[in-house]
């Protein structure tokens, strides 16, 4: 070994056992101060080379982003769609929850649940259209309800369909009882939808807020169906009769699902009913 | 042969309007959609199918409506009468003929409900279904016009191509 080769091994030794000893920590705040300046060093390279490699790399990384994009929105666009119809799902078996409670608290009746499909394509009428028929032993006079009150009684029925006239239509009469009245009366729709009360003696106080249930006389419709509440009362002492409007407790803009009592028959009582006899 | 998507399309137009426009209300109206099929349909010079398409709209209607058969019948036959006579006298406007038959058949076919459900002891008031009724039916009616005009018009091009 001639004596430049041994003089460079020295060099390297010395610094690297220097370098060793800086690493190491031996060299106290000297090498704190060099190893801290060469992070930051390795730090600031670091991130630029990462800057740069963004930069080069972007292209490639939007057409997968936007690849990416398409497919989450499509994907949100699905689960939108999903939580449309389990919101329906939801309203569906809330308003079928109702109906199963009001059935179970009225177990005198049977019931036949049908969901409403259409209305009369007439503007004068007020009929509506549900997807059960004679298959399912529905029968013409069958009363329907919903768990709120009355709506209506079956007016015609084919296999799989039946309509139903509501309370509401203009040619609609209901035999009622006020309750709190203590009295009976007649309810009548109207071309609005709106009903209202008739016939209701001047004898007795009607007020604002008197539950209105059906009365069961004529044998149409069953007793103590509730139809609504009294919102206005309308006496006029020349007037034989008193009038009244009603609220009703149904919202037969948003019937979805009615009940159908299967097990009353209403009865024709015309042939008992006075026979107009000419004057002698 | 093409005539055959009368029934088809009668059918799709009767559940569209039990199901759709008898829900979009405007006061207490709609919108009669067989009507102003059944009028755009006539309206069209090359058309010899409606009367046909009449029955079978009345039909349709009748057997899901409550209304009573004859109205219906005298109803859109009505219509079709209208449209017929109007076609060959302003056959150059169409549109115009349209809304003239639309027009005159809602009202016609409201007078006549009105006059037979009162008649079969429906308490109307002539005030409230003037009101409530038959004038919101009558402008639903008139926007609708426009189009149903046009796709039974293009409808009509397809059953009845034209001869070259």
């Amino acid at each position: 070994m001639n004596s430049r080769s041994l003089q460079t091994t020295i060099i390297f030794l010395v610094i690297g056992g220097i370098l060793a000893l800086a690493f190491s920590g031996a060299l106290g705040s000297a090498s704190r101060g060099f190893t801290s300046a060469l992070v930051d060093i390795q730090t600031w390279i670091s991130s630029r080379f990462l800057g740069f490699q963004d930069f080069f790399t972007a292209p490639r990384d939007i057409v997968t982003l936007r690849t990416r994009n398409a497919e989450l929105e499509a994907q949100v666009s699905q689960l939108q769609a999903q939580v449309i119809e389990l919101q329906q799902r939801v309203n569906e078996t809330e308003i079928l929850a109702a109906l199963v409670d009001f059935s179970r608290s009225n177990p005198e009746s049977t019931y036949k649940a049908a969901s409403v499909i259409g209305r009369d394509p007439s503007t004068f009428l007020h009929y509506i259209i549900i997807n059960r028929g004679s298959n399912d032993d529905i029968r013409r006079g069958m009363p329907v309800v919903t768990n709120q009150g009355l709506v209506g009684r079956i007016d015609a029925v084919i296999a799989d369909a039946a309509r139903i006239q509501l309370i509401t239509d203009p040619a609609s009469a209901v035999n009622v009882y006020l309750q709190n009245a203590d009295t009976n009366a007649v309810l009548y729709g109207s071309v609005t939808g709106d009903l209202s009360l008739d016939l209701i003696s001047q004898d007795v106080t009607v007020e604002a807020g008197d539950l209105i249930l059906t009365s069961g006389l004529g044998g149409g419709y069953p007793a103590d169906l509730i139809i609504g509440q009294v919102i206005t009362v309308r006496s006029l002492e020349f007037e034989l009769f008193q009038q009244a409007t009603v609220q009703p407790a149904v919202d037969f803009s948003r019937l979805e699902i009615v009940l159908v009592i299967t097990n009353f028959r209403p009865v024709d009582i015309a042939p008992l009913e006075p026979q107009a006899t000419p004057a002698p | 042969m093409r005539n055959l998507i009368a029934f088809p399309l009668l059918g799709l137009v009767a559940l569209l309007q039990t199901s759709i426009i008898s829900q979009v209300q405007l006061l207490s109206g709609y919108a009669d959609l067989p009507l102003l099929v059944l009028a755009a349909w006539s309206l069209q010079g090359r058309v010899d199918s409606s009367w046909h398409w009449a029955v079978l709209i009345c039909l349709l209607v009748g057997f899901i409506s409550s209304l009573p058969l004859p109205v219906i019948f005298i109803g859109y036959f009505g219509v079709v009468l209208f449209a017929r006579v109007l076609q060959r006298r302003v056959w150059q406007a169409p549109l115009l003929a349209m809304f003239s038959v639309v027009f005159l058949g809602t009202l016609s076919f409201h007078v006549l409900s009105f006059a037979v459900l009162r008649f079969l002891g429906t308490p109307f008031v002539f005030g409230d279904v003037l009101g409530l009724i038959t004038l919101p039916s009558l402008l639903l009616n008139m926007l609708l016009a426009i189009p149903v005009f046009a796709t039974i018009r293009d409808l009509s091009y397809w059953v009845y191509p034209v001869e070259e």
